[in-house]
């Protein structure tokens, strides 16, 4: 038997060797080697079976069970003594399959021999109990062998993608299968053990700790499937088969107790998983309107699609802010609080009764609106409210604080993150023709005339590089390209300054203005006018101008924004003085009233007593009660109506600007002397730009006036609500793509950075009114306080023991916070030192590696003049003088065993000539799995010294082609 | 619910998901696109694994792949046949790795395969020029498209073999900028 198996080996070996071309001698040598090896084993194992009768029975069911499962190899065991007929047989199948079957078959001999092997002394041992046990579990060893021998494949299916980078090259398959078979057998002396053992049930630790690995390993391959580049159907099949895995076999590990707990951890860790599937698959369903911005981005590029993502993103957070206000302010107060027309802040004064239902005074948000709980005015300030003693003015002040902590906290966190996906932002030069080649096409356009632009300006792109290319004297072009951005950016700056000075001259003769009795209509407005003629000029102005400057749209674009910005800083900056100087000639008028008010009181008192009634007078009707003018009412009134004017001019300018125009280019174009979509009017285009800028100064006013006006997030989430429909409507009925189509970075950090900075700027003004303002006296949360702040003052002493009120008196201590913001400002002059230095070394680096390859290039291009014999001898001691740069072989190199330096020195070798294409990905190919072979603990097996593995013999091809092919190829190389 | 049963068996759906970047819905919805391709062709009922098959002319119809101008290759890489016919679970495959969930890595590698016109593993010159045609609808010079082939090899080509191997074409995309 033991012949015979031995010639089936020899037959199998051959086939493998036929098909590797050019290597039969040198494989069916070492195989024949093998396979005289494996008869010598058998032969003692043959000499121990002699001993026991009973064993060779066993051994021949369990040889008839796989049989049974590999009927190939069945045919193989019977058609030995006729090569030819065999192979005919073969011959029909795929070539692949052929090839891998023989291989399977192959190891699936070894596999047996090596069980019977190690079988072998143990039975010396023990053998009477073994023998009864081995025939009760014969079933189970063939089923146990098929499913490891399963596995196996697949490990090696699975090496073989990561190594060879999934290319399925003939050749190259034929060497990864080899060695894996090398390993294979490496690693058999000790998985053969390991499955008889499992069925005594004492699992060694190491058995036990490979059972886990190879387990644990199959997990990972699962939750990584979906990276691998393979065929669906491969992908399916591998992952039910290391489903399979990992059910049969993570139940048998552990013992006793802990197999009860491992199983356990195991179900809740699968239980786990497909909750988090279920909430994964949940969350995405809770995304609004992906489909909406997906196909915006297919008709528009992803541009477009990028201010619809922020506008969502704004929607989101807005949507926070309005649950932290809504439910801890304006709920609590509506249902604890003192109804309305329960005290003179609650109820409108008498003179304003008459009117304060009509529509154009709830327009101007006045009357009823104006003393509801929308605003800061309504609030009491009472300490407690309600049975539930809710604190109110506390909880207001807080929820104001902390409107600006979420928002602060989440720019900053999702800056931070697009920071981190964001990809070095192209700062190499070294790239252009290349990235133009391959990634300047938006695979995400599937508009006809989207793709025509696109087609259009890659064309132009294409030619601009070339002709920059072209051109010899390039600094001449630099030159003027330099000049003229400076001019650009002169010429804007003037205009900046200009329209500047322009809103300072109109703000300041408003206000003399102001003091002036009968003024004409334009002199009242006079502000508004020159900021809007502004806001609509100046913007094409930029546009003009950077048009000279010539960037790549996506930097011009930010450019623009940030010009813009600029621009429209100076309305804000109008609109708070304006706002300031209403708030001090309110503070004003306080002061005076507030002696009415009280003078009013206390006469409604004397005179009520002044009857002789001794009962208690009947309170004066809260709406007869004089008042103060409650400033920050008014400020909160001012945000609310200019967030409304917005919405409607924006709403309005889309509808006409967009719409109507669209419609007068689309149908009067059919009775008009020129072309209209194409000549003047045309369509319009998205404005990027013009609408995140709003969007982003909408954003400032609503964090400003939310303090003032609670009610104010409500309004503003209902904006983008309904701006996200009708601005989607209006983009895909009546706008056109952009001429330049071009990809937005993921990471849309500046929208981000312009939030930030506005966000601070909303910051200082709120801050300075709660810091430094005193109050109103009759009306809002904080009334009858010096300053704001003092709430929170006033609940330490309160609420609070007494060392909280001292440890916050310490804490608050000049003394204290001098030094903590210097600590902080040196941490962040330190943690910016740090970021530099990194940088620095980044750029080091990168230029070293620059250096690195000119300099590999001109070593080739020498290289090739030399004649073949130097090269040869050169290549020769590559190793040693290329390994410098490449680290990862080193690496490689010093972990290998030391029974593997000639291989790997090969391999090394190879991997850093990296010339031939076969080599170089054959160098690839090799590399990872003496990863693997390292990190398994080396076996002390008999047959780790694989005769074949000590030569050369997997790859004998190897160093011929490249040396055959090398010398004619450099001629190839460009310089 | 009860239409979800009977397209796919709940494992069926697993593993689909294990397999791609998608959840559920998506399959499903990606399921339904590809069916009204050809409802004439595609059943209703894949517990069973029909063996289906859209001819190319269908899937290179698709919006998604109607203006692309390497829908071809785009199709012939994903499809089991290469030749652009696509099976279901290729259909899947390919919008996995398009979606924006998939990994730069594997995107990189599949673009590598979409750009290697001749299957050769390869980009070399007349891949390149084919490349370029096809971006620029042949509007370029031949000298103008040789020129930017030539640059893109010397840009890219880090073993000087004249031609980009994958390792130097992951090397050049991962950094651009504009491939996400």
């Amino acid at each position: 038997m033991g012949k015979k198996r031995k010639c089936a080996l020899e037959v199998i070996m051959e086939d493998v060797g036929i098909e590797i071309d050019g290597q039969i001698e040198s494989d069916t040598d070492s195989e024949e080697h093998t396979g005289i090896f494996i008869a010598h084993d058998r032969k003692k194992t043959e000499m121990k079976m002699d001993w026991r009768q009973n064993d060779s029975k066993i051994r021949k069911s369990q040889w008839q069970d796989y049989t049974q499962l590999y009927p190939y190899k069945d045919e193989a065991k019977k058609k030995i003594p006729k090569k030819q007929p065999r192979r005919e047989a073969v011959r029909p199948n795929r070539l692949e399959r052929e090839k891998r079957q023989k291989i399977e078959d192959k190891k699936e001999d070894e596999e047996e021999e090596s069980k019977e092997e190690d079988n072998g002394p143990r039975q010396n041992r023990a053998s009477k109990r073994k023998t009864l046990q081995r025939k009760n579990n014969d079933g189970k060893m063939a089923e146990k062998g098929v499913s490891r021998k399963r596995e196996r494949d697949k490990k090696t299916s699975t090496k073989e993608q990561k190594d060879s980078e999934n290319k399925e090259k003939k050749t190259n398959k034929e060497k990864g299968k080899e060695k894996e078979n090398k390993e294979k057998k490496e690693r058999r002396s000790s998985t053969p053990s390991t499955s008889n053992s499992s069925d005594e049930e004492s699992l060694s630790e190491e058995e036990l700790a490979m059972l886990m690995e190879q387990v644990e390993q199959k997990k990972k391959l699962i939750s990584t499937m979906r990276n691998k580049p393979w065929r669906m159907a491969k992908k399916l099949s591998m992952l039910r088969e290391a489903q399979a895995f990992v059910e049969k076999f993570e139940g048998a590990l552990g013992k006793g107790k802990g197999k009860k707990l491992y199983a356990y951890k195991m179900m809740m860790a699968k239980k786990w998983v497909k909750f988090k599937r279920d909430f994964d698959n949940f969350k995405t369903q809770c995304i609004p309107w992906e489909m909406k911005i997906k196909e915006v981005e297919s008709h528009f590029g992803s541009s477009v699609a990028s201010y619809f993502i922020f506008l969502r993103w704004m929607y989101g957070v807005n949507l926070v802010l309005f649950g932290l206000i809504f439910g801890l302010v304006i709920i609590p107060e509506v249902l604890m609080g003192m109804p309305y027309g329960s005290m003179p802040r609650k109820t409108v004064p008498r003179a304003e009764q008459a009117t304060a239902m009509d529509f154009s005074v709830l327009w101007d948000f006045e009357g009823y609106i104006k003393y509801s709980a929308l605003f800061y005015g309504y609030y009491n300030n009472q300490r407690t409210i309600g049975w539930l003693k809710y604190r109110l003015p506390m909880a207001y002040f807080m929820v104001g604080i902390s409107v600006f902590g979420y928002s602060l906290m989440v720019v900053i966190r999702s800056m931070a993150r697009n920071a981190n996906e964001s990809t070095g932002e192209g700062d190499d030069e070294n790239f252009v023709f290349s990235w133009k080649m391959f990634t300047s096409w938006d695979y995400l356009i599937g508009n006809p005339e989207t793709a025509d632009n696109k087609f259009a300006s890659i064309t132009t792109s294409f030619k601009e590089s070339i002709v920059d290319e072209q051109e010899s004297n390039k600094d001449e072009n630099i030159h003027l390209r330099r000049f003229l951005r400076v001019l650009a950016n002169v010429l804007i700056i003037c205009c900046l300054c200009g329209s500047g000075y322009l809103i300072y001259f109109v703000v300041k003769r408003s206000q003399t203005f102001s003091k002036m009795q009968n003024i004409g209509w334009y002199e009242r407005n006079e502000v508004e006018i020159v900021m809007s003629l502004l806001g609509m000029f100046c913007p094409p102005l930029f546009e003009t101008i950077a048009a000279l400057e010539n960037y790549h749209p996506r930097i011009g674009l930010k450019w623009q924004l940030g010009r813009i910005f600029a621009l429209f800083l100076g309305n804000l900056y109008t609109f708070l003085l304006a706002l300031m100087d209403d708030v001090n000639e309110k503070l004003a008028e306080e002061d005076v009233l507030k002696n009415l008010t009280q003078w009013t009181l206390l006469s409604h008192h004397n005179s009520s007593t002044g009857n002789g009634s001794t009962a208690t007078p009947p309170p004066l009707d809260p709406a007869d009660v004089p008042r103060g003018p409650c400033w920050e009412t008014t400020v909160g009134i001012e945000f609310v109506r200019l967030t409304v004017s917005d919405i409607l001019v924006t709403f309005v300018t889309i509808l006409v600007g967009d719409f109507i125009r669209a419609c007068f280019v689309r149908f009067v174009n059919y009775c008009w002397c020129w072309d209209l979509e194409a000549g003047f009017p045309s369509y319009a285009e998205f404005d990027i730009s013009g609408n995140v800028l709003g969007l982003v100064f909408n954003q400032g006013m609503i964090w400003m006036g939310s303090f003032y006006a609670p009610g104010l997030v409500g309004i503003n989430v209902l904006r983008l609500l309904t701006s996200m429909y009708f601005q989607c409507w209006a983009v895909m009925s009546s706008n056109v793509p952009h001429e330049r189509v071009f990809k937005a970075s993921k990471s849309n950090n500046f929208y981000m950075g312009l939030l930030l900075l506005i966000l601070f700027l909303s910051l200082l003004p709120v801050a300075y009114t709660i810091m430094s303002l005193p109050p109103s006296f009759d009306c809002g949360p904080f009334s009858g306080k010096k300053r704001m702040y003092e709430v929170i003052q006033e609940t330490i002493e309160l609420d609070f023991p007494v060392f909280v009120a001292k440890i916050f008196s310490y804490v608050a201590n000049p003394g204290l916070i001098i030094p903590a913001i210097l600590l902080m400002v040196l941490a962040i002059y330190y943690l910016n030192a740090v970021s530099e230095a990194y940088q620095r070394a980044n750029a080091e680096l990168k230029k070293k590696m620059q250096m690195l390859r000119e300099e590999e290039k001109n070593k080739r291009n020498n290289k090739a003049s030399t004649n073949s014999a130097m090269q040869d001898l050169e290549d020769l001691f590559k190793p040693n003088t290329k390994n410098e740069n490449q680290p990862k072989q080193v690496e490689d190199k010093k972990i290998e065993p030391p029974n593997k330096t000639s291989p790997t020195g090969k391999q090394g070798k190879v991997a850093a000539e990296d010339v031939s294409p076969i080599n170089g990905r054959r160098g690839v190919a090799l590399t990872p799995p003496l990863h693997v072979l390292v990190t398994r603990p080396p076996m002390p097996g008999v047959r780790t010294p694989y005769p074949g593995q000590a030569r050369p013999g997997p790859y004998p091809q190897g160093p011929v082609p490249w040396r055959g092919r090398g010398h004619p190829r450099y001629p190839h190389a460009p310089r | 619910m009860g239409n979800k049963q009977t397209i796919f068996t709940p494992e069926q759906l697993d593993a689909y998901q294990d397999c791609t970047f998608f959840t559920r819905k998506e399959i499903l919805r990606l399921f339904y696109r590809y069916r009204d391709l050809a409802p004439q062709l595609v059943p209703l009922d894949y517990t069973d694994k029909p063996d289906v098959t859209l001819p190319y002319e269908l899937i290179g119809s698709m919006p998604e792949l109607k203006d692309n101008p390497f829908r071809q290759r785009i199709a012939e890489v994903f499809s089991e046949d290469g030749e652009g016919n696509m099976t279901l679970d290729d259909f899947l495959d390919m919008f996995s790795v398009m979606s924006e969930m998939a990994p730069r890595d594997l995107k990189a590698y599949y673009a590598f395969k979409i750009y290697d016109f001749n299957n050769d593993d390869y980009i070399c010159k007349s891949d390149l020029e084919k490349t370029v045609n096809k971006l620029t609808r042949n509007e370029l010079t031949p000298e103008e498209v040789t020129l930017a082939c030539n640059k893109v090899i010397d840009e890219a080509d880090l073993d000087n073999d004249g031609k980009l191997s994958l390792e130097d074409f992951q090397h050049m995309i991962i950094r651009a900028p504009d491939f996400l």
